[in-house]
């Protein structure tokens, strides 16, 4: 059982709550354990640094501090939430490489008795830490009903890969992490280009012009991918998606109905978990009924795929047609 | 011939100095002064055209020493923080933290094209300061009744969708220290005046 430090954050508290029951869920079939830091504060999200920079990075410092006093060994602080995550990462970042910010911020500390030497925790993102500590073939291994013949759309958004102020990823812009993963669980994973573009952040609150025009690209391309869902790993994403779909298809008269679930819902259905328990159905857009459709299929598809039951006729390609690259990964295992 | 267009002393240090500036109230190290105007920051933005100015043309404009056209864009407003920009930019600019940068000095001059988004920060920042954690359904009732009351009726249902299915609690959350919260917050402001 690896340990973690969690910073939850309000959406999980809140709008975002199905991501925290998954979570709750999945820790133990992984064999890690979070917990959680004592009494921290909101993160500010992108709101506090387009007001003031000192206050907001000392709003993000307190949690760090906190953590710093309550970690064991070498334990990281794990976010679930990306903006979370970038805050509180790139907060530790930006004090370490700007020594101004650093005096600030913990002269402002000390008002409350705390104190933060920037490299002290290291932070990390839930997805990040499924994927190089646990290991996808432990998620295998945990895996009882695959999600075979699930067409989802991966959507990482962007802050999670972006801007990488600790240099995690190689990829910035089309990384197949969440693909893998998702893979792992038996779904069938669409190749969805847009998996990092943004859904618009807060811009459904300020500018809805801009923000629901964005949440049709990511909509209307996961639809023309053939997905039935689209599956996320940050509570913003989820909401826009989700609940702003309606005022959206309103907008540009479309009929958009797309589920998007979290990631971590999708890995508690297929570890077994009833999808009730992992928050599924709190969803605007429900995913429940596609999702059951899914597993009722799911046994069959999976025998025909290992071989057992004779697969349908393949069409062979066309003679005169030009020799087609595939995508290498969605035929090999990795 | 072609003559070099030199910019006016007088121009060069205006814009140095608001270079400076921005880069003084940057969080990280924003590396301002290497912008070379390649525009992949702009041809990146998924938002450049509800932009008035791209990212490229803001930075030129900087560095004219146009402070106050800079300071009444709406670019910095509708920069929806997705870091495209910031890992393509060749020169390592720190565009995001730029954008925030240049909020923050509207904000304290009120040179905001809208109020809009002030408000809506405003509005999240002044809950969070009291509770120490975000109240989405306070923040979002208050803000639709004052910006987007058009929107309020579409809204309702969505609302109650989400109470129905758990998602949103009427009453804040709160910390237990929040006097520390506060404390630190204070003292953070009054280090941010003092800069």
């Amino acid at each position: 059982m690896s340990s973690y430090l969690y910073y939850p954050g309000c959406s999980m508290e809140g709008s975002g709550r199905s991501y925290r029951e998954s979570l709750e869920g999945i820790c133990e079939p992984l064999g890690i354990s979070l917990e959680e830091i004592g009494d921290w504060n909101c993160c500010g999200a992108t709101e506090y640094v387009s007001l003031s920079t000192t206050p907001a990075y000392a709003m993000i410092a307190r949690n760090l501090a906190i953590a710093a006093g309550q970690k064991k060994a070498d334990e990281p602080l794990v976010a679930a939430c990306s903006a979370c995550y970038l805050n509180l990462a790139k907060a530790d970042h930006y004090m370490g490489a700007q020594p101004a910010l650093n005096t600030r911020v913990n002269d402002a500390l000390g008002a409350g008795g705390l104190h933060y030497d920037p490299g002290t925790v290291r932070v990390r993102h839930l997805l990040e830490v499924i994927l190089n500590d646990v290991g996808l073939d432990k998620v295998r291994a945990a895996v009882k009903k695959p999600l075979t013949g699930l067409k989802v759309a991966p959507y990482l958004g962007c802050m999670v890969p972006r801007p990488d102020v600790d240099g995690t990823y190689t990829n910035h812009e089309q990384p197949n992490d969440l693909d893998r993963l998702l893979r792992a669980l038996g779904a069938d994973v669409v190749d969805y280009p847009l998996k990092t573009e943004c859904c618009g952040g807060h811009m459904t609150q300020v500018a809805p012009k801009v923000g629901l025009e964005l949440i049709r690209r990511l909509v209307a391309e996961a639809e023309r991918r053939e997905a039935v869902m689209m599956v996320t790993v940050c509570p913003m994403c989820q909401i826009n998606i989700d609940a702003y779909q309606g005022e959206m298809n309103a907008m540009f008269h479309t009929k958009h109905k797309m589920p998007i679930v979290f990631f971590t819902q999708l890995m508690g259905v297929a570890f077994g978990l009833e999808p009730n328990k992992v928050g599924v159905g709190r969803e605007y857009t429900n995913a429940s009924k596609i999702l059951a459709k899914a597993l009722k299929a799911a046994p069959e598809l999976a025998l025909a795929a290992a071989g057992a039951v004779p697969a349908a006729h393949k069409p062979r390609p066309d003679k005169r047609a030009l020799p087609m690259p595939r995508m290498a990964d969605s035929e090999v295992e990795e | 011939m072609v003559v070099a267009q030199v910019s006016p002393p007088e121009v060069a240090d205006a814009g140095a100095r608001f270079l400076a500036e921005v880069g003084a109230k940057t969080a990280g190290v924003s590396r301002l002064e290497m912008c070379i105007q390649c525009g992949s920051c702009g041809g990146s933005c998924p938002s450049a055209d509800a932009m008035d100015h791209t990212p490229r043309r803001l930075f030129a404009l900087m560095r004219a020493g146009e402070r106050d056209k800079v300071l009444r864009s709406n670019t910095p407003w509708m920069c929806l923080s997705c870091y495209h920009c910031v890992v393509r930019c060749p020169q390592d600019i720190l565009i995001t933290d730029v954008m925030y940068a240049l909020k923050v000095i509207a904000e304290e001059e009120h040179t905001y094209p809208n109020n809009v988004g002030p408000d809506f920060a405003g509005v999240f920042v002044g809950q969070a300061k009291r509770f120490g954690r975000s109240w989405e359904i306070g923040l979002t009732a208050r803000h639709y009744l004052r910006h987007f009351i058009p929107r309020l009726p579409g809204m309702t249902p969505m609302a109650f969708g989400l109470f129905r299915h758990g998602r949103i609690g009427i009453l804040p959350h709160q910390i237990k220290d929040k006097k520390q919260l506060q404390a630190i917050l204070r003292r953070a402001d009054e280090l941010e005046r003092a800069r």
